[in-house]
């Protein structure tokens, strides 16, 4: 009976074949290490964000004179509303963290090389909208950190030539940040950008399982079936959809299916993450002014600048670089030079081994070079543009760019070590 | 089905065809979903320009008018005044207006159209608390000089032309906001379309 319902549900919609292509039977490489578990970490904090997110908004109140308020009420009378807030705030944080580390790994093992670089866009594109999503999220509790740090963005616009100031109008609908501006936010940040983000990060998965998933050693574990490898033991314990062998044209080495492999490991992963994740918010929920930044306690008043505007913490590298330099409209195109360059780096890397494993010394220098420009640029964002600071900012936008100049010259001709034939 | 040979110019003539006109629909439909975003009405009327009239402001006298949410200062500034910008240009940090606090033509020693009218928004550059205009007593704030505006928050300092004093938390000089006369009497602040 009930195998009758699901066979005939299987003819009208192949649920099962789909699930067995993409989780029972996807072959996932056998060595993939702690860095791996950042893309199901994001996606945990996605569901936390908007799960959260849902019921923040049962709540709130998006007006200029009802926000600060309304988010009051969630702290202090809404059973639970803490709870739900804090979750979403140092989901926030969170997000970026695991976005950040999940780059990072991308950039380590060469996972934007061909043929993921449409993979490696689909990503990019998610941080970009990601970005466009917290800075709106943060306008919402309409404190002065929300009203001041909004002001600041929105006036980067204003630099561009010709139009700047129509521009910002038009992105405030008012002559300052106002009620119009906040229920614009609130509607993108609530509906538009969720929608966006959902279908980019189904397409990044999608375009993931077409290309198969990279691994520290960078070598793939979809090989031609021409007697160049041979199938282990192992490996033919193990039934993959026939789609990844394309008919017998390929085989299929050191790989292990997603489901329960992967899926089990990811599990370790939530349990390790939400041990760390629970402990910052009930014990350290601002997460030092980082999180949630002091001035933000304080109504937003268009009348009174805080002493000192920075944006939260995810944005400073970024924010540093624009004002390192001193012209403001090439403040704003280095910054967001900053953010294309990355979307580059499959066209910027023109060398064909994956993985800082197999690559020469001078890659991983370089790599190194470009983590500690981001995390110094990172600092120097929060710190006050002051003499040395600005400097200091200078010589770090300049070793981060340095990073993509660099990589593009040697990549070319680099002295890479053997790759093994088999995943080690 | 016809079995007439397909002929191919008139389909990519009619594709090409449907496509442009489809996306000028398309493109007429985005219309209202972008221009909703311009100022409603409301908003346009609230941040509107506002006019005062100076016919009856004397010498060294300060009248307040509100411009967007904020307070504006129109002070007539009598020839002594206008005399003193020039003696103190040493203690200021933007004696020349340098920083873009004011329109093209308010960046002079006066920051202001008409030497003797002077307008500017009247909110400190520091933490936005407005400044006290001292007409005759100034010279016990900054030596020397006779007249200026004390900010009572934080101590911020500026002289008759909105230009900050060295040594105060305020960075920048007042903001002139854009303005022009509408006739000799009247001026209009916050739109200066048509600058003398």
């Amino acid at each position: 009976m009930f195998k009758n319902l699901m066979s005939w549900i299987e003819y009208r919609l192949p649920f099962m074949e789909k699930m067995n292509l993409h989780v029972m039977q996807y072959p996932a490489p056998k060595n993939f290490n702690f860095w791996y578990f950042f893309g199901s970490l994001a996606m945990l904090v996605l569901v936390n964000q908007i799960l959260t997110g849902i019921w923040l908004t049962m709540n709130y109140e998006p007006s200029a004179d009802g926000a600060f308020a309304s988010v009051e009420y969630i702290m202090r009378d809404v059973d639970y509303g803490w709870l739900l807030r804090y979750m979403h705030s140092t989901g926030a944080s969170a997000f970026f963290v695991v976005v950040y580390l999940h780059m990072l790994r991308g950039m380590m093992y060469g996972s934007y090389q061909k043929p993921r670089e449409l993979l490696w866009i689909f990503g990019m594109l998610i941080f970009l909208v990601l970005m466009a999503e917290a800075f709106m999220g943060y306008l919402l509790p309409w404190g002065q950190m929300s009203f001041w740090g909004a002001q600041v963005i929105i006036s980067i616009f204003g630099v561009i030539p010709g139009i700047g100031d129509d521009l910002t109008l038009w992105i405030r609908g008012d002559y300052v940040i106002s009620g119009a501006t906040l229920n614009r936010f609130f509607a993108l940040h609530v509906i538009a950008l969720p929608l966006v983000l959902v279908v980019l990060v189904f397409l990044h998965i999608m375009a993931l399982h077409e290309v198969g998933s990279n691994n520290p050693d960078g070598i793939d574990v979809k090989r031609e079936n021409d007697g160049s490898v041979e199938q282990t033991e192992a490996d033919k314990k193990f039934t993959f959809h026939q789609y990844f062998t394309k008919g017998g044209k390929k085989i299929i080495v050191d790989a292990i299916p997603f489901h329960p492999y992967y899926t089990v490991k990811d599990l370790v992963g939530v349990a390790g993450f939400l041990l760390i994740f629970a402990w910052v918010i009930f014990f350290l929920p601002e997460g030092g002014g980082y999180f949630l930044e002091p001035p933000n306690f304080e109504a937003a008043n268009p009348l009174k600048t805080p002493a000192h505007i920075a944006p939260v913490w995810y944005f400073t590298p970024f924010y540093a670089i624009l004002r390192a330099v001193p012209d403001q409209l090439f403040g704003a195109i280095f910054m967001f030079l900053a953010i294309l360059a990355l979307a580059l780096l499959p066209w910027i890397d023109r060398g064909s081994v994956r993985s800082v494993r197999y690559r020469s010394a001078l890659h991983t220098a370089n790599l190194i070079n470009f983590c500690v420009s981001f995390v110094a640029l990172g600092v120097l964002g929060v710190l006050p543009a002051t003499g040395l600071y600005t400097l200091l900012a200078q010589i770090f936008s300049f070793t981060y760019f340095g990073f993509f100049i660099l990589l593009w010259f040697y990549s070319k001709n680099e002295k890479t070590k053997p790759l093994p034939v088999r995943l080690t | 089905m016809s079995n007439a040979p397909v002929d191919q110019g008139r389909r990519r003539f009619l594709t090409i065809a449907t496509s442009v006109v489809g996306g000028v629909g398309a493109v007429g439909a985005a219309v209202p979903f972008v221009a909703s975003w311009m100022p409603s009405e409301k908003a346009k009327q609230a941040g509107a320009s506002v006019s005062a009239d100076i016919s009856k402001l004397e010498p060294g006298q300060l009248i307040r008018v509100e411009w967007r949410g904020k307070p504006v200062w129109i002070v007539k500034r009598p020839q002594a005044m206008l005399d003193e910008l020039a003696t103190h240009e040493d203690k200021l940090r933007d004696p020349a207006s340098e920083i873009e606090q004011q329109p093209a033509y308010a960046q002079n020693r006066h920051r202001s159209k008409k030497p003797e009218i002077f307008v500017a928004v009247g909110i400190c550059t520091h933490l936005g608390c407005s400044p006290t205009y001292i007409a005759d007593d100034f010279a016990a704030q900054v030596e020397g000089v006779t007249s200026g505006f004390f900010c009572p928050c934080h101590g911020s300092k500026f002289d008759m032309a909105g230009r900050v004093f060295q040594s105060v938390p305020a960075p920048k000089n007042l903001q002139i906001p854009p303005y022009m006369f509408t006739d000799d009497n009247t001026i209009l602040i916050g739109d200066d379309e048509g600058t003398v």
